[in-house]
């Protein structure tokens, strides 16, 4: 069970795996995330399903290395099994056909957005990628993201591909170009910053915006209360209650202290992990 | 053995059980008790009168003969003792260190009447400890398979406790637990000190070795439904003992603070996590100088002695009743306030203040007193106008208790629930609305005690047993009772 079925780099530290879920890939809906221990002494991590397949079993999830716990998970390969594999949880996208929806990606958003992209786009929704990332390096799906888009733009911050802009540069322009109001909806799923900036962008448009949050959580299904944030002034539980909330009313300065509770253990735990890394391993790592 | 007793061995006085001291135990995640000896164990139970008419048994929600296995330590045998309990407690070596005895079997002990009752959960911990610890677990006899397939779901005391039932009497039985380790609250709840895992995981794989199936990360509700349970993998019968799983918060402006935690999770991190060894595991916590807990109850006193132990300079239990309102054990309080856990009574948090960055810095109490009784009998607090105080803390932990989690009762169908959301069973036999299905423990009662749990469990069990058997062939499911009282003697920390 939970065996790594398939691994690929996408990205300087950025991976792809695949992992064997026959009864999560069965249940699993866009929007939906797993929760995993790479590990026995591991943490138990959120992760977002990027894809799923019922038929096969299987189960997507893209990870960015930032820390111990998706380090630790980066050096599994295939054949190796997750000590823990928990999901799908939270509750999945609300799809419904919009005339136009925005999926704006950030980074590894990218993941999590590709099934929920696709979900509308089989609706029949007329959908808008933005994809953005620091630089051309890090973009990854980007073939994945076109085929479920009728437009699909792409930003870099360094210019190195598409368009030198952050994401929320063509998002504005889109919502000030859309004299149909078409765009009912614009989803934006990236880091918290990000999420907030697309927030603040559609706000004067009055455009509905849904966020996908990643906060910190043990259990994953309503136990531990840890990745509770504030939505319109109502306490919510990330992992039961989310974790897409209206961009609009969540408060991005609150998730960020929370997302930075154990800034310094983790920097502690992270040392203390590269110290066992090879040397090959802890040259790959610090190069990315 | 005499007929009757002398006068002189009913004066014998209770056999101490050693125990570190608080100022050594403080630093250190160890158990607090050390356990009787042999000889102090054999001494405690020459003082068991041996009654004609024990009442001690009427105190024991599962039953457990107690005089036998006393009776059975007096004669030096040890081994058998254990298997004396076990033939009605699967869980003997968990019992004698968290039951409430002092309100349970030693409570009708005939001797607490003039003097101090026999002690029994001690005496259950001793032999259940010596057995394990001399290797001497013998798997009993189990009847003859009955071809029935049973899924628990939810590997605490409940759900263990029918696990342990039904596998003796012929069933097959699969566990299902959330978590990526079995044991449920004796696994991420209860704190070391108090209840060492390697005892928690000896029960859980005695059951193994007995033939359970424990399948770990299945969240019932998320993965697999009850529905599908029963319709689809073929089992005949589901019980229910997924316990309070949703912390309570107070609302107070400020309590989303980094610092600020609900018990289950700080104790989840501690305890399930292992944030106690970080970074040896990889889960952190965060550790507070002066730590401020909220609530009353056993939680509560877990809670401020795990912070003590991870190195709080200063710890304090706020609770909004008085002294004689706490709803911990008599023990849990006289051990905090040994290892120097200040009580800050007849106050109530009204608001968190945080530093530049989000995290917790000092709480602003209101001071109360008390009023009338409200129903639980308990005096009412009621806010003492002008009375505010504030205290600098670093980590505030909030322990006012759990309520149902929504997860797996919302995706069960035909399934009532109270008010409150918990599972309406019945108190007999644990049968739900729902044909097929049982439930049991604080899913059904609200946070309650380890022993009533297994209490639920065992009658739910046999209501089953009777049930995959045919014999209720003809019995409906439990009528809808119109919005039941909770049934819960212990409420936890309000």
């Amino acid at each position: 069970m939970s065996e790594i079925l398939d691994k690929r780099v996408l990205a300087p530290k950025i991976y792809e795996i695949v992992v064997e879920a026959p009864r999560i890939a069965r249940k699993a809906l866009p929007g939906q995330f797993v929760v995993v221990m790479a590990d026995e002494k591991g943490e138990r991590i959120p992760l977002t399903i990027a894809d799923f397949d019922a038929e096969r079993g299987t189960l997507t999830m893209v990870l960015m290395v930032v820390g111990t716990s998706s380090l630790k998970l980066s050096r599994l390969g295939v054949g190796d099994a997750l000590h823990a594999l928990i999901g799908p949880l939270g509750k999945p996208s609300e799809i419904e056909p919009f005339p136009t929806v925005v999926m704006v990606a950030g980074g590894v958003g990218t993941a999590p957005v590709y099934p929920i992209a696709r979900a509308f786009y089989e609706s029949g929704s007329r959908v808008i990628a933005i994809q953005g990332a620091r630089s051309e390096e890090l973009l990854f799906w980007r073939d994945r993201l076109a085929s479920v888009s009728h437009e699909h733009i792409i930003t870099t911050d360094d210019g190195t591909a598409g368009r030198k802009a952050l994401v929320t540069e063509p998002l504005k322009e889109l919502l000030e170009q859309d004299g149909e109001k078409a765009i009912e909806c614009v989803y934006a799923i990236g880091p918290a910053i990000m999420m907030k900036f697309c927030s603040l962008t559609t706000r004067p448009f009055g455009v509905k915006t849904i966020v996908s949050l990643n906060s910190v959580m043990i259990d994953g299904t309503g136990m531990c209360g840890g990745c509770r944030v504030d939505v319109g002034g109502q306490t919510k539980f990330t992992c039961v209650d989310g974790p897409e909330f209206d961009g609009h009313l969540v408060d991005w300065d609150l998730l960020m202290s929370r997302q930075n509770i154990y800034h310094e253990q983790e920097a502690c735990s992270l040392d203390r992990v590269i110290k066992e890394l090879s040397e090959d391993e802890r040259e790959t790592f610090q190069e990315a | 053995m005499n007929e009757r007793p002398s006068k002189k061995r009913e004066k014998k006085p209770r056999v101490a059980m050693p125990e570190q001291a608080p100022e050594v135990r403080s630093h250190n995640f160890d158990e607090v008790p050390l356990g009787y000896t042999p000889e102090q164990a054999q001494a405690e139970a020459e003082r068991c009168l041996q009654c004609k008419r024990p009442f001690c048994l009427e105190g024991c929600p599962v039953n457990v003969d107690i005089p036998g296995f006393i009776g059975l330590i007096v004669e030096g045998k040890f081994a058998e003792a254990a298997r004396k309990i076990k033939e009605t407690n699967c869980l003997p070596a968990v019992c004698g260190r968290v039951c409430p005895q002092e309100s349970q079997c030693e409570a009708r002990c005939v001797l607490g009447k003039k003097g101090e009752p026999v002690a029994i959960g001690r005496l259950e911990r001793f032999v259940a400890d010596y057995e394990r610890d001399h290797e001497l677990i013998e798997l009993p006899d189990k009847a003859a398979p009955t071809g029935k397939r049973v899924a628990v779901v939810g590997s605490g005391p409940a759900g263990l406790t029918v696990a342990g039932d039904l596998i003796l009497l012929g069933h097959e039985v699969t566990i299902f637990e959330a978590f990526h380790k079995p044991g449920g609250v004796l696994m991420y709840g209860i704190p070391e000190f108090r209840l060492p895992k390697t005892i928690v995981e000896k029960e859980v794989d005695y059951l193994h070795r007995l033939g359970a199936e424990i399948e770990l990360n299945q969240v019932i509700g998320k993965s697999i439904t009850v529905d599908e349970l029963l319709d689809e993998e073929g089992y005949d019968a589901v019980f229910l003992g997924v316990g309070a799983g949703l912390p309570y918060f107070m609302g107070v402006p400020g309590e989303n603070l980094g610092g600020v935690y609900s018990a289950s999770e700080y104790l989840t991190r501690s305890n399930l996590m292992k944030a106690y060894v970080f970074p040896e595991y990889d889960t952190p916590v965060v550790h507070g100088r002066t730590v401020c807990v909220i609530g009353g109850g056993n939680v509560a006193m877990d809670s401020a002695r795990t912070a003590r132990r991870l190195g709080a300079e200063n710890v304090y239990i706020v609770y909004r009743r008085s002294r004689a309102e706490l709803p911990a054990r008599a023990e849990e309080v006289h051990h905090a306030e040994e290892e120097g856990i200040v009580f800050k009574l007849l106050c109530s948090p009204i608001e968190y203040l945080g530093d530049e960055l989000g995290m917790v810095r000092q709480i602003r109490c209101q001071e109360m007193e008390l009023g009338e009784p409200d129903d639980s009998g308990r005096r009412r607090p009621v806010p003492k106008e002008g009375a505010e105080f504030t205290l600098d803390t670093d980590l505030v932990i909030v322990a006012i208790g759990s309520g149902a989690n929504p997860l797996l009762t919302q995706t069960t169908r035909g399934l009532d629930l109270n008010r409150r959301g918990y599972i309406v069973a019945d108190e007999e036999t644990g049968r739900t609305s729902r044909r097929g299905v049982w439930a049991g423990g604080d899913i059904v009662t609200g946070s309650a005690t380890v022993i009533l749990a297994m209490g639920a469990g065992k009658a739910a069990a046999q209501d089953m047993h009777a049930y995959l058997r045919g014999e209720r062939e003809a019995s409906a499911p439990m009528e809808t009772i119109e919005q039941p009282s909770l049934r819960s003697p212990v409420r936890d920390a309000t």
